[in-house]
């Protein structure tokens, strides 16, 4: 507070002498304009870098949508050696990995969310959720090493032989597995989509009324259904936010996932074995590609766009509408 | 005694028929209750378990590394008589200083400006901008990489270098300096601002002089918030700043930075031993970015007692 103070004034005196000059108001008008021109340009910057990005991204595309055509949505083969590229295998991979991460992840981000806001003592709510935080803060290619150095060679011993007795070799888990795998990949993303979760639908629980919590206990509800039927319920929108920007999240990472996954483009109805997902693709074999590679990597970032900015706004409009929601 | 011939009261006997529901599932709901109540637990108890394993994997297996050889020395390659000679990561703590440095530079000042405007002004183009914001801050940050690589890299021919990644963080970083410091000007009291604009101080005037000192402690969470994501950012520096290595303070040559040497360990056909070691290249980033990450929570913290 004082420093705001001590601000005001040498500029309230400075004011008085723009007065006795005689120009009363040009002054305060010209240095207006001047400031919003220095806001308006700045954020300018903003925006033609965006467009340009925008722009860069489906220009480098076109060659590739006019080579493949759907071919790069709906073909099976993805050989940029023998110029076939179907997008398909990398598509699935893109989409099985983040329903693995969210099937995983949701229920336990909803639950320890839970607990944050109703089970912990109020003391350790703020240090626990902020503990919890910290795992969004480690680099992914942190998750990415751990993966390879500790996960891979478990889920290769122990984790997938032991699904696939416990299951029956379900086809979902059959096959000779291999350590890194689509499966590995979807439980590294579970670890990185989990603090996105629980801080959200956190907040989304934590503005749910008090009262209505306490309207279900003083008619003899238990606590779980309180938690249940009234809680959880009450911050649902906000929770499908949470979900969805995880899920964004989980579709757009890259290097956890280009690490652990295997980098198989082959179609694979085994999440015991390798798979590959855009971004991962991406990363991979953006070097030293051919033009028409390249190209086609680029159509595939435009396919990524498309999914992970629709998916991402989707889950905001959801949190704006939940936040204000708990504002009336 | 009027009162027994009157009809018993329908209400009364739905309420016990509820009570007497109640009583007898009792004991299962409180039951019911108490486990899920420690499944509930449990699963919180994981959600912190993961960081504490993380943690403990980096400086078990990390701490080992560390050593003023091993931060001042370019790496080397490890043979066949001598297989822990791995050297050590001097190009990739001068690559992220140069790079991240770069990247501050260039975003912050930008990030901030147009989150002023964010919080400033309310029309279509704003808000347009404000959606804009959210959407770049979700894209997967390869994609950004790849843009840079398009216009610099090729377009502008400046070859694989620190600066081309210098950019891509910015570009990552300018959205989220947006987003957060749109919230500390917001945070503001109107009657400071007001005061300012009563005693005939322009609006530019009152933002220098009044909003902008007042929200520091948020602006400067908005920044370190920003630099501790673009510190660990692997994806974008894939394929821009060619990965040497050698130290070069240069940003305008070929540099390495800390995510990326971690991430060379782990290509095809290097040793295990520059695996291991790259355990201690990730206690240093980890530890790099958990103390960026906490600075940021603090100031925020503290312009939230500020404002109180």
């Amino acid at each position: 507070m004082p420093e705001a103070i001590d601000t005001v004034e040498p500029t309230a005196a400075a004011a008085p002498k723009d007065r006795a000059s005689g120009a009363r108001r040009a002054p305060v008008a010209r240095s207006d304009r001047a400031y919003w021109a220095t806001l308006y340009g700045t954020t300018a910057i903003f925006v033609v870098i965006c467009v340009a990005f925008l722009v860069t991204l489906i220009w480098n595309s076109v060659p590739a949508w006019r080579f493949s055509g759907l071919g790069l949505i709906t073909g099976t083969k993805w050989d940029p050696q023998n110029s076939s590229y179907g997008g398909l295998p990398l598509i699935v991979g893109t989409l099985e990995t983040a329903a693995i991460a969210l099937v995983l992840a949701v229920p336990i981000g909803i639950t320890a969310a839970v607990s944050i806001v109703h089970l912990v003592p109020s003391r350790l709510r703020t240090p626990l959720s902020s503990f919890v935080e910290l795992l969004a803060a480690v680099p992914s290619v942190v998750y990415g090493m751990v993966g390879v150095l500790v996960m891979a060679p478990k889920f290769q011993g122990d984790v997938l032989p032991w699904l696939q007795h416990v299951t029956g070799n379900f086809f979902l888990f059959s096959g000779t597995v291999s350590g890194y795998s689509v499966l590995l990949a979807g439980t590294v993303l579970t670890i990185m989509v989990l603090p996105t979760i629980v801080a959200l639908s956190r907040d989304a629980i934590a503005t749910v009324p008090h009262d209505q919590v306490e309207g279900a206990l003083s008619v003899g509800a238990t606590k779980w259904q309180t938690l249940r039927k009234v809680v959880v319920p009450g911050a649902r929108v906000g929770i499908t936010g949470a979900v969805t920007l995880a899920a964004a999240r989980a579709l757009g990472e890259t290097i956890a996932v280009a690490m652990v996954i295997g980098g198989n483009v082959h179609l694979s109805r085994s999440l015991a074995q390798g798979g590959t997902t855009i971004a991962a693709q991406i990363a991979q074999s953006f070097d030293g590609a051919t033009a028409l590679t390249i190209s086609n990597l680029f159509a595939l970032s435009v396919i990524l766009i498309a999914i992970t900015a629709s998916v991402n706004l989707l889950g905001r409009r959801l949190l704006h509408r939940a936040n204000r929601g708990a504002m009336l | 005694m009027s009162v027994s011939t009157l009809p018993a009261d329908p209400i009364l006997e739905r309420r016990a028929l509820v009570q007497s529901t109640a009583r007898r599932s009792f004991a299962r709901r409180t039951l019911v209750s108490k486990v899920m109540l420690g499944v509930c637990g449990v699963t919180l108890a994981f959600c912190v378990a993961i960081l504490v394993w993380i943690i403990y994997l980096l400086i078990s297996n990390g701490v080992q590394w560390i050593s003023v050889n091993y931060l001042t020395q370019d790496p080397s390659t490890p043979t066949v008589l001598q297989p822990n000679n791995v050297g050590g990561i001097k190009n990739a703590i001068v690559g992220s200083i140069v790079i991240d440095g770069l990247a501050i530079v260039m975003a912050v000042p930008i990030g901030i400006v147009a989150g002023l405007l964010l919080a400033e002004a309310d029309n279509a183009f704003v808000n347009a901008i404000r959606t804009t914001t959210e959407v770049m801050t979700g894209l997967p940050s390869i994609l950004l990489g790849v843009f840079v690589y398009e216009i610099l890299v090729i377009k502008y021919k400046l070859g694989f270098s620190g600066i081309a990644g210098s950019v891509a963080l910015a570009i990552l970083m300018i959205p989220i300096i947006m987003k957060a410091s749109e919230v500390a000007v917001r945070s503001v009291p109107s009657s400071l601002k007001e005061a300012g604009l009563s005693l005939g101080l322009s609006k530019g005037r009152v933002s220098r002089r009044i909003v902008v000192p007042t929200a520091t402690p948020g602006l400067l969470t908005a920044a370190l918030l920003a630099t501790s994501r673009a510190v660990g950012e692997t994806a974008p520096l894939l394929w821009l700043i060619g990965a040497t290595y050698t130290t070069s303070w240069d940003p305008f040559k070929e540099q390495s930075a800390l995510p990326i040497s971690i991430y060379q360990a782990f290509l095809n056909g290097i040793s295990p031993q520059l695996q291991q070691s790259a355990w201690g290249t990730a206690l240093v980033l980890v530890t790099v970015v958990l103390f960026l990450n906490l600075g940021s929570r603090l100031a925020a913290a503290y312009s939230q007692r500020e404002r109180r």
